[in-house]
């Protein structure tokens, strides 16, 4: 039965909307105790796990902007470097002040999400491609810049003051925590980004630009908001970086490696799902453990392995696992239920 | 006199940034494909050079003859397969696919051949050699037969889009790829071939980069992928002169930047390329863009 004879012949009522084909209250409580378990880890492994697990935090924190930049704003920014760097370098202008790093983490993330402002409107007329380059030029333009001051270290960097006091567990304890704090509300806030109204303007944008402005989308309104939210999320991954290595160094924060990873792991794990990001995370973790002694070869399979995923299938590893299993874990789209039992996806889906 | 040498000497390095940026004009002006490997395959083109004049002891400067032929052969081939494919799927694509490239030919440079930098024969008369105008200013050999190849590959460039049979059906699928394919020809042949041109310029850029600097396994897109998009920008889409005056504007840009403090060399490009951004957005040999 075609939708429309279906509307004819029952009333509104038996219809029903829902955010996910199937009921997420369960993924919701799932997640809570996986994040619960995260905050116990420090009490429960070894602090070679926890350091492993903060850079996956890191990685995964940048994945999710890049995720929301490529995957729901069409924005392919190869120069997410610059905020990386940018909240290292403002972690570490504020501990030199004689602020402690873990207060100066929001300043910073705040900090980038100003500096985003200015560098958007540079960028904000191009598209596509050349956006992809001009943020690159972009981001070695700031790196060239900071190196520029002798005062936060030059062209060699410096080392973190402020953490000296705290004994190595406790540090390396509090370093796990507000990593995985920053992951969380990263997560949580694509997630809830996307659930409300910018991810309706997203997805009438990426469906279709020219009718999404004509039906009074602010396109340009929510790209700037994409960019200066991925701003902050990667502005804070470089300030829990920044405590995390205890020293700061221009070519090391700057390092386009960052945006590599961040959009590998998007890719590998699907782009345009909040799920992906974590699934590439954990590829990229597998990877980097399992091929760390054999230097770059990590990054070159994580490249080809992306190569692959870009060209055979699109939507990633989440991709599979949701075709298989019907499944989301953060559900942004909305789902009509007829009364015949059929479902459709729709927005978002 | 130190300035005018500065300003000479940034017109002829412009010549060498219109070499970088002919290969990116012409994948982009033809199939709309930004390569963000561009850079790091010139890097690959020299490191064959460097192989090739190693193993068959040709004289440097004839390693072209060689290499530029490799390397069109390369772009051919990655055209029929990655790119294409890519590209019938999205623009993004390309964008994601050309970038995992980048990295992919970066680090595996860095795996096989270290970070050591090398340089293409340097110890040639033609590499260190100059003339004097003058008292103060030195114009070295290399930069001028630089400049005049890129000279010499804009005017083929142009002359072979405008007048071969081939650079016809190149513009003919720029513009329409179906009507092209109704017309009996395959556009997909025909965009091999443009990659393969394209390839053939980022040869050469890579060897005379190699030659009148050093190759490092970062070069690639440290700076050559970003002064030839610099390049690009400046001069403006789509114009092949453009380029060569974008180029020359940087290298200028470069050499007066280079004047203030050596280690302002870079940073004063990108000024410039950002201002330019700002304020002639449409680069400054084009007229008004049209979106």
């Amino acid at each position: 039965m075609s939708l429309v004879a279906e509307a004819a012949t029952h009333p509104v009522s038996e219809f029903r909307v829902t955010r996910s084909r199937r009921n997420v209250a369960w993924t919701g409580a799932g997640a809570l105790i996986v994040v619960v378990v995260l905050a116990l880890f420090p009490y429960l492994v070894y602090s070679g796990t926890t350091t492993i697990m903060v850079q996956a935090f890191i990685v995964l924190t940048l994945a999710s902007m890049w995720n929301l930049l490529a995957g729901y704003a069409g924005l392919v920014s190869v120069g997410q470097q610059a905020f990386v760097g940018l909240g290292a370098y403002f972690v570490l202008i504020l501990a030199l002040h004689g602020i402690s790093p873990f207060a100066a983490l929001p300043v910073a993330a705040v900090g980038c999400g100003i500096a985003a402002l200015p560098l958007w409107w540079l960028v904000s007329r191009l598209r596509s491609g050349y956006f992809a380059i001009a943020t690159w030029v972009l981001a070695a333009t700031v790196m060239l810049i900071i190196e520029k001051f002798s005062s936060i270290g030059g062209g060699t960097g410096l080392p973190l003051p402020g953490l000296s006091g705290l004994s190595p567990t406790l540090l390396t304890a509090y370093t796990y925590w507000i990593g995985l704090a920053v992951t969380v509300l990263a997560t949580l806030t694509v997630y809830l980004l996307l659930r409300g109204r910018l991810g309706l303007v997203l997805t009438a944008i990426r469906d279709d630009e020219v009718a999404a402005r004509s039906s009074g989308a602010r396109v340009g309104l929510a790209r700037l908001l994409v960019f200066l939210v991925a701003g902050i999320g990667c502005g804070a991954a470089g300030a829990v970086l920044a405590i995390s290595q205890l020293q700061v160094q221009p070519s090391a924060v700057f390092s386009i490696s960052w945006t590599a990873e961040m959009a590998f792991a998007t890719i590998i794990g699907g782009l345009g799902t909040i799920e992906g990001p974590i699934i590439g995370t954990a590829v990229y973790m597998l990877l980097q453990q399992t091929l760390a002694s054999f230097n770059a070869w990590y990054l070159i399979v994580f490249g080809l392995v992306a190569i692959v995923v870009a060209l055979f299938n699109r939507r990633g590893l989440w991709g599979l696992v949701d075709d298989r299993l019907n499944v989301r874990l953060f559900p942004v789209g909305y789902y009509l239920h007829t009364p015949s039992g059929k479902r459709r996806g729709s927005a978002g889906a | 006199m130190a300035w005018v040498n500065a300003i000479i000497q940034g017109v002829l390095t412009g010549g060498l940034y219109a070499l970088f940026a002919c290969g990116l004009s012409l994948l982009f002006g033809v199939m709309k494909v930004v390569n963000l490997a561009h850079g790091d395959l010139a890097v690959v083109a020299g490191y064959v050079a460097i192989g090739v004049i190693t193993v068959t002891h040709i004289p440097v400067l004839w390693s072209f003859v060689i290499v530029v032929p490799v390397m069109a052969l390369v772009g051919y081939a990655l055209q029929r397969t990655v790119i294409q494919s890519s590209l019938n799927r999205s623009v993004l694509t390309t964008l994601m696919v050309t970038f995992g490239l980048s990295v992919v030919i970066e680090n595996g440079l860095l795996q096989f051949f270290t970070a050591n930098s090398r340089g293409i024969g340097s110890g040639l008369s033609l590499v260190r050699d100059s003339f004097k105008l003058g008292s103060q200013i030195q114009i070295g050999y290399l930069p001028l037969v630089i400049f005049a190849a890129a000279v010499v590959v804009l005017l083929g460039l142009q002359y072979f889009l405008s007048r071969s049979k081939y650079g016809r059906l190149i513009r003919a699928s720029a513009d329409d790829q179906e009507a092209v394919q109704l017309a009996g020809a395959d556009y997909r042949h025909v965009f091999g071939i443009a990659a393969a041109l394209a390839f053939a310029t980022v040869a050469l850029a890579g060897i005379a980069y190699g030659m009148s600097s050093q190759l490092a396994p970062t070069t690639g897109s440290d700076v050559i992928l970003l002064f030839a998009f610099a390049a690009v920008v400046i001069g403006g889409l789509g114009s092949l002169w453009g380029t060569l005056l974008g180029g020359v504007v940087l290298g200028v840009a470069q050499q007066i930047g280079a004047q203030i403090s050596i280690s302002d060399e870079v940073l004063a490009g990108y000024i410039v390329f950002l201002a330019v951004l700002v304020l002639r957005p449409q680069g400054l040999t084009t007229r008004r863009a049209q979106s």
